[in-house]
């Protein structure tokens, strides 16, 4: 028996208006433990090679962890996954909230949605009973807005996730949002539910999950809620969440700022923690068993409107505050809330609104192409740029796609201005004084995205302190020498297995990054729950084999892949960083080829960056190591 | 001692709801929990916990008395229910439960699961008779 799942598969086939239930492979989820695990496996088995993201023959992928829903701090987790419409290759994201509990109390491990509807639908879960229902009357409808009327046509102890009209609209970096708040927001998922016209999921879930020993698991989880709030960032780092940071990125020289163009702010207190707290906190938010809420719920009053948002978190104030240099946290918080109304990824949303207005500074966008005036630090700005891109008016229907595929529409030298890996925008961290961190954006499995691996703090202290720890630090803002390239590979591949094996057990990783809470513990409740011996190296192990298992499904999706995937955007190695502590640094494409031949080496890849057969084979992926050399020896029509 | 819900610590992580689950029925199953956490989103933006106070509405409309004080505790005798459910009706606060799978009605205990399991002492043991909540 299974212990800690809830035993269950459900699949909707929406082209056929089929659902079905299977019950969870024991062999599987034993090897693939959950979460971020079921996704990649799924994803790998499901979709055949070559697939266009937006084929019927795409899949959506919800899996929660074992995890998942049961006693302990941050189980409130769920992973989604699809072929992203944004890169073509690998893509998933991770959700907070209650929707991943919920699905489990329904009975539910893993949604697998395949097909392609040809009206507007919906997925009603409500334990047993699954339905797929008319949409046509919600399309179009806002993200909140739609949460709202359907909390009240259905039920308050329903969970609903929804999509905007940007997903509508086929925008590339469309979320999916839940929870009055909580976005999967990276690499496109929304952008799939769209083209698949599912435009909202709800599930009521009233069951139990079966534990091995219910005893020890009630004494575990009590004892692991009381271990954390021994932590000192449990009141030292939590008021403020993932903002609370703002500072210390922005005084070691590392905050996105002008498009990339500097990596310091000056104008950083305006848009901080401190100023969440003082100008917009109404509540702090948590997700499903969380002590230590990283949301802020506030009010966001500017002079172009006002609206209820929680965030800003730290990424979309990096990317609106620094990287569109909006100058409040007003105004951040604003533009955060029309993002989730459209269902728009913020990270992207104010990249890519970043590059639009540089492009339009230096005249590769042209006033007619725009509609109207814009600058950097604008909010009406921002806002008329957003809202182009959610409808795909003007140049917001190039800017939709994303910087890389809108750089090579507009071209006239547009490509040195977007910021992104393998087509996905970059994050929250500048780096060409980091090279560590450079190289954790370079080998993310989905494109630039930092929350695969994080070692900016290392790049600067050369310690693994925790975040609550090197914000109590903090940063000179003085300037800072060059740094070594040579020697980072292991970081970065430690911090790869580790962060993501939160995604594969369901729980949230910021009880362990940012405040130091043990991974024993996670050992100890996984062999209460599930009844299964794991050690934490075994659970990396597993983590090691999934990330294989991910480059491997991108090797496989893009039939030129090699080491050019993993170049740095042009920008970060040609233009010195303009002002603050890394003023004039820039990383050279030599110290790249360092980066990643010690990467791939460390990796078991060959130096095109693709997993070797006996890598494959060691980690326990022989039939990956088949498929993908069947591929690449014949292509996608062998 | 009566539970005390002060509302604006409230993050609404439902962590006392898994406790109370757990404590009681050794069951992960939140829709068991005898308290509930109200989200008010997108506005005003805040949580409300609905506790049993203790009030005893449950009891005054039990027609056969299976609800009964003991040391301050209105407890179910469900050998003595008759499932007529008018206490469900009667409850105030909403928290006086019912469950398919049970043969009688449930409600708070005072376990104080609740109050240990939260971890921002949204809900807290308080002396107080007059004012329950903050």
């Amino acid at each position: 028996m299974l212990y800690g799942y809830a035993g269950q598969v459900l699949w909707i086939d929406l082209s056929r208006r089929k659902i079905e239930k299977r019950p969870l492979d024991e062999g599987f989820a034993r090897k693939y433990i959950g979460g971020r695990g079921f996704v990649a496996r799924m994803l790998f088995d499901l979709v055949p090679p070559g697939t266009d993201p937006y084929a019927p023959e795409n899949i959506m992928v919800m899996a929660t962890g074992p995890l998942s829903g049961h006693f302990l701090p941050g189980s409130g987790k769920t992973h989604f996954g699809t072929k992203s419409p944004a890169t073509g290759m690998y893509g998933d994201g991770n959700m907070g909230g209650h929707i991943g509990p919920a699905l489990k109390y329904a009975g539910y491990d893993m949604l697998v949605i395949t097909g392609k509807a040809d009206a507007p639908c919906a997925l009603v879960i409500d334990d047993e009973a699954v339905e797929l229902r008319d949409a046509s009357g919600h399309w179009g409808k806002w993200s909140l807005k739609l949460e709202r009327e359907l909390k009240d046509e259905l039920g308050e102890d329903f969970e609903i996730c929804t999509i905007g009209p940007a997903a509508e609209n086929l925008v590339r970096f469309a979320c999916i949002s839940h929870d009055f708040g909580r976005q999967c927001g990276r690499t496109g998922i929304g952008t799939v539910w769209g083209d698949k016209k599912l435009k909202y999921l709800a599930v009521r879930g009233t069951g139990n999950l079966s534990v091995f020993d219910p005893e020890g698991a009630l004494e575990a989880g009590r004892r692991s809620y009381s271990d954390i709030k021994d932590k000192p960032g449990f009141t030292g780092w939590q008021p403020e969440g993932t903002a609370g940071i703002t500072n210390f990125v922005n005084q070691v020289g590392a905050f996105p700022t002008r498009n990339f163009q500097t990596s310091f702010a000056e104008h950083h207190e305006q848009i901080n923690g401190k100023a969440i707290l003082e100008k917009l906190l109404i509540t702090h938010k948590g997700c499903f068993a969380c002590p230590i809420p990283c949301g802020k719920y506030g009010k966001a009053v500017t002079e172009l409107g006002e609206a209820y948002v929680e965030g800003p978190e730290f990424e979309t104030i990096s990317m609106f505050g620094g990287n569109c240099v909006l100058p409040s946290i007003e105004d951040v918080a604003y533009v955060n809330w029309l993002c989730d109304e459209l269902g728009l990824d913020t990270i992207s949303g104010g990249a890519v609104v970043g590059f639009a207005l540089e492009c339009f500074e230096r005249g590769m966008i042209s006033l007619e192409e725009m509609g109207r005036e814009v600058s950097f630090g604008d909010l009406e700005s921002v806002l008329h740029i957003l809202h182009l891109i959610a409808k795909r008016e003007k140049i917001g229907d190039a800017l939709a796609d994303g910087v890389k595929l809108a750089a090579e529409r507009i071209g006239r030298g547009s490509e040195r201005l977007a910021v992104h890996v393998k087509g996905l925008e970059w994050t929250g961290y500048e780096c060409r004084n980091a090279p560590g961190m450079m190289l954790c954006y370079l080998t993310a499995d989905v494109g630039a995205h930092h929350n695969r691996a994080w070692v900016l703090g290392k790049d600067v202290t050369g310690t693994d302190a925790d975040v609550h720890s090197l914000i109590q630090a903090g940063g000179s803002g003085d300037r800072l020498p060059k740094s070594e390239v040579r020697g980072k590979a292991q970081w970065v591949i430690d911090s790869q297995h580790l962060r993501p094996m939160f995604d594969v057990l369901g729980t949230c990783r910021l009880q362990m990054m940012e405040l130091g809470f043990e991974v024993e513990h996670y050992e100890e409740l996984f062999s209460l729950i599930t009844g299964q011996e794991k050690s934490w190296e075994e659970m990396i192990r597993v983590s090691e084999m999934i990330w294989h298992l991910t480059r491997a499904f991108s090797v496989r999706e893009v039939l030129n892949f090699g080491r050019h995937m993993d170049y740095p955007p042009q920008r970060l190695c040609q233009d010195p960083v303009k002002t603050g502590p890394n003023q004039g640094h820039c990383i050279s494409m030599d110290e790249v080829h360092i980066l990643l031949d010690e990467y791939y080496l460390a990796r078991g890849w060959d130096e095109n960056g693709v997993p070797t057969r006996e890598t494959l084979e060691r980690v326990g992926l022989a039939d990956v190591a088949a498929e993908l050399e069947a591929v690449r020896a014949h292509g996608f029509s062998r | 001692m009566q539970l005390k819900a002060i509302h604006d610590n409230c993050s609404g992580c439902r962590t006392c709801l898994l406790a109370c689950a757990m404590e009681n029925f050794r069951q992960v199953r939140p829709s068991l929990a005898v308290l509930r956490i109200e989200g008010l989103f997108p506005a005003p933006g805040s949580y409300r916990i609905e506790l049993c106070d203790q009030c005893g509405a449950c009891a005054e409309v039990c027609p056969v008395e299976a609800i009964q004080l003991e040391d301050g505790v209105y407890r179910v005798r469900e050998e003595e229910c008759i499932q007529c459910w008018e206490c469900l009706e009667a409850c105030p606060n909403g928290v006086m439960r019912f469950h398919p799978a049970m043969e009688a009605p449930f409600k708070c205990t005072h376990c104080g699961a609740c109050v240990q399991a939260c971890p921002r002492s949204a809900i807290v043991w308080s002396d107080e008779k007059e004012s329950l909540e903050v």
